[in-house]
C-alpha cells in the first residue's frame, strides 16, 4: 500500500518529462506529416503507440492494485462531463488535422527543429486566453451531463480484467487491420521522410 | 547525410516504453503525463504580467494567479523535461532539422497560418475537456476513465473528418 509516493517535485517532473519526450521523438511524433498520416490511414503509429501504452499502463495499475502494492483509488481518475469532454476532444482532433500537432507533440516538434510547432504553441496560448475570456458563459456546459460512472468497468458493470482483455483484443485486431491498410497506402513514414518534412519529394 | 539518420522505434516498442513510463509516473506522482496544463499556466502567467487586475478577476485564470506564480507546478518541469528529451532524441539520431514543416502542398506562410489556427483550436479544446491528448486521452484512458475514451472518440472522429476535408494538402 506504499504507492503512489505522491512526489510532485522538480526532479520527478523533469525525469518523467525527459523520458516522455525522448520516447515521443523516437516514435517519430515530432513530425506533423507522420502524425497526420494517421488520419489518412497511411501510418497507424499514433493509434498503435497510444493504445499499446494505455493497455500496458492500465494492466500495470490494475495488477499492482490487486497485489496490494498500489493504494485503491490512489491515482487521479478524471470525471466525465459528457459534452465538454467530447467537444474538447473534437476541437483538439480538428486542431491536430489542421495544424499537425497536439499540445505535447508540438513541444517535441519544436525541439526537433520545427518552427511551425512554435507557431502552434503561440496559437495554443491565444486559444487558452480566448477560452478564459468566455469561461463564464461556458461554465454551465462544463458542469453539465456529468456521468455517475467514472470508469469503463463501472459504466459497463464488468470487472476490470474483462475490460482489459477486451482492450487487448481490440489492440490485436486493429494492429492486424492497420498493417494491411499501411501496406496498401504507401506505408508508415520513416525517419528520413520525417526529417525531410514538408520539403520532401 | 541520409545514412546518418537513425530509424524510428517500431510502434509496439515505443508503445510499451511509453506505457511503462506512464505507469512509473502514476506510481511516483499519483497522476499521469500531461501537456496542456503547462500552456494554461503559461497563458495565466503572461496575463498576470501584462494585465494583472483583469487576470485576477477572470473566472478561469483567477485561481491560478492568486495561488502565487502559476508556473510553479509539476507540469512546468515535466514540459522542460519533454523539451530536453525530444532535443536529445533528435540530436543523437540525426533527425534534428530546422524547417517549417506541415502540409506539404501548401506554401510556407499558409502552413504557418494553419499551425496557428490548429494551436488555437487545441488550446481552447484542451480547456473545455480539462486535458489534452496526453493528460486526458493517454493518461485518462490508462486509468480506464470513461472521460479518456470519450475524448479519444471525439479526437479521432474530428481528426478524420477535417483530414478528409483537407487531405490533399497533407501528403
Amino acid at each position: 500500500m506504499s504507492l503512489p509516493i505522491y512526489d510532485g517535485g522538480v526532479a520527478a517532473g523533469l525525469l518523467s518529462g525527459i523520458v516522455f519526450g525522448y520516447i515521443l521523438e523516437n516514435a517519430g511524433f515530432g513530425s506533423p506529416c507522420k502524425l497526420t498520416a494517421q488520419f489518412r490511414f497511411r501510418d497507424w503509429s499514433v493509434f498503435k503507440v497510444m493504445f499499446t501504452a494505455i493497455v500496458v499502463a492500465a494492466v500495470g495499475l490494475v495488477a499492482l492494485e490487486a497485489l496490494g502494492v498500489l493504494r485503491p483509488n490512489g491515482v487521479f481518475v478524471p470525471s466525465t462531463f459528457f459534452w465538454a469532454t467530447l467537444l474538447g476532444g473534437v476541437l483538439i482532433g480538428a486542431g491536430f488535422a489542421f495544424g499537425g500537432y497536439c499540445p505535447g507533440t508540438s513541444v517535441v516538434g519544436f525541439f526537433s527543429g520545427r518552427i511551425d510547432a512554435l507557431v502552434f504553441m503561440f496559437g495554443m496560448l491565444v486559444g487558452t486566453g480566448f477560452f478564459a475570456g468566455v469561461h463564464e458563459k461556458l461554465a454551465g456546459l462544463m458542469r453539465s451531463a456529468k456521468l455517475e460512472a467514472k470508469t469503463l468497468p463501472q459504466l459497463l458493470g464488468l470487472s476490470e480484467w474483462v475490460v482489459l482483455v477486451a482492450l487487448v483484443v481490440v489492440a490485436v485486431v486493429v494492429f492486424k487491420l492497420a498493417g494491411v491498410l499501411e501496406r496498401r497506402l504507401g506505408g508508415p513514414l520513416d525517419a528520413e521522410e520525417i526529417r525531410e518534412g514538408a520539403q520532401g519529394d | 547525410m541520409h545514412s546518418e539518420v537513425r530509424p524510428l522505434w517500431p510502434p509496439l516498442v515505443a508503445g510499451i516504453a511509453l506505457g511503462l513510463a506512464l505507469l512509473a509516473t502514476f506510481l511516483i506522482t499519483g497522476h499521469g503525463l500531461g501537456a496542456s496544463g503547462f500552456f494554461t499556466r503559461l497563458t495565466a502567467w503572461i496575463g498576470g504580467e501584462i494585465a494583472p487586475q483583469a487576470t485576477q478577476a477572470n473566472s478561469y485564470f483567477g485561481a491560478f494567479v492568486k495561488a502565487g506564480n502559476p508556473l510553479s507546478s509539476w507540469v512546468t518541469w515535466e514540459i522542460v523535461g519533454v523539451a530536453i528529451g525530444a532535443l536529445a532524441g533528435a540530436l543523437t539520431s540525426g533527425r534534428f532539422r530546422f524547417q517549417v514543416d506541415g502540409a506539404r502542398k501548401l506554401g510556407g506562410l499558409l502552413r504557418v497560418a494553419l499551425a496557428f489556427g490548429g494551436g488555437l483550436l487545441a488550446g481552447f479544446g484542451a480547456r473545455l475537456a480539462s486535458g489534452c491528448t496526453s493528460g486526458m486521452g493517454l493518461s485518462g484512458s490508462a486509468t480506464l476513465a470513461v472521460a479518456g475514451f470519450l475524448f479519444l472518440v471525439g479526437f479521432f472522429a474530428a481528426g478524420l473528418l477535417v483530414s478528409w476535408a483537407m487531405g490533399r494538402f497533407w501528403r
